[in-house]
């Protein structure tokens, strides 16, 4: 299949809900693999930290949720994007899909930070750059939620929230170089694509592993969610009354 | 493994408290993204099927009258 005749047909939400049926199983499969996998070996194997003890393995579950949050926010303004340019259907659908779980991964990831901050900063929450821009980033996601229920037209709704998932990722890179633009209580980044990591490797591929878990699990519940959106917003056609009839989803 | 027994485990070093509840809250969170998904998909499959079953009670209906 050629580009040009996949981007047209990603334009109708029947033809990917019917390819993507298996999607979300593969993915949640592994998701749970590597997770369980990964937190076992993070918990109970890698040596302690020699600074900071047994609290460093927060790490394993802080880093890859915070990761995914943005991800997952990046792809809404992708999504976003596509609304606005193209009024692409599955576009819509995938920004609505996609708030729930950014939003829990967010709160997640300043939950966990919270959690590991006490032990090690002295303190539940510090007003620091990474942390604030990682709390602006939840209220962006408030903000998409409580767009689409306020208002009630589904195309007007769908336009606002990418609007402001689209001017929202100005937000990404601030939170990626808080870290290194501002003087923070956080430390830089654990991983980075350029250089080797400063962690032993018994202590990184557990991270390793896990950060690929989340994404996996990323995967699994976005397509889950995005599959039973088209089903509602298709709900009154023929080929959904099928797949109702059938009870196969 | 990095601990001598499972209660060393447990206590992470003095930390217990603060790993056990950041693991225990990742798992709330997990669980209730897939739980939730699980609940809706059943929701609107209960949903739209009783509208499916009811316009074909009401087309019966409608036949009848006519015959």
């Amino acid at each position: 299949m050629g580009i040009k005749e996949l981007w047209h047909r990603l334009g109708s939400p029947r033809w990917f809900f019917e390819m993507s049926r298996r999607w979300p199983w593969i993915f949640g499969g592994l998701a749970l693999l590597l997770l369980l996998s990964g937190t076992l070996w993070g918990l109970a194997f890698a040596p302690a930290d020699y600074q900071q003890g047994n609290s460093f393995r927060i790490m394993y579950i802080h880093v890859p949720t915070s990761l995914v949050a943005q991800s997952a926010y990046i792809v809404m303004g992708v999504a976003g994007f596509m609304l606005l340019v193209w009024r692409m259907k599955l576009a819509d659908m995938v920004l609505s899909a996609i708030v729930p779980f950014g939003m829990s991964m967010t709160a997640l990831s300043l939950f966990t930070g919270a959690v590991w901050g006490r032990p090690t900063w002295g303190a539940w929450w510090v007003w620091d750059a990474r942390t604030t821009s990682m709390l602006v980033l939840l209220f962006l996601y408030f903000g998409v939620y409580a767009l689409r229920q306020a208002i009630p037209r589904q195309a007007t709704a769908g336009r606002a929230c990418a609007v402001l998932a689209l001017v929202g990722t100005i937000n990404i890179p601030i939170i990626k170089y808080s870290v290194d633009w501002w003087l923070t209580l956080h430390q830089p980044a654990s991983f980075t694509l350029t250089e080797a990591p400063s962690m032993p490797m018994v202590m990184w591929m557990p991270l390793l592993v896990n950060v690929l878990g989340v994404y996996c699990l990323f995967g699994a519940n976005l397509l889950g969610r995005l599959r039973l959106e088209i089903l509602k917003r298709e709900r009154s056609t023929q080929w959904v009354r099928d797949v109702v009839l059938s009870g196969r989803t | 493994m990095s601990f001598d027994s499972f209660a060393e485990f447990l206590a992470m070093g003095g930390h217990g408290l603060y790993v056990w509840l950041a693991y225990a809250a990742t798992i709330v969170v997990v669980l209730a993204n897939v739980l939730s998904l699980r609940l809706a998909r059943k929701r609107f499959l209960r949903e739209a099927l009783a509208v499916v079953r009811r316009k074909e009670t009401a087309q019966a209906a409608a036949t009848e009258a006519n015959s």
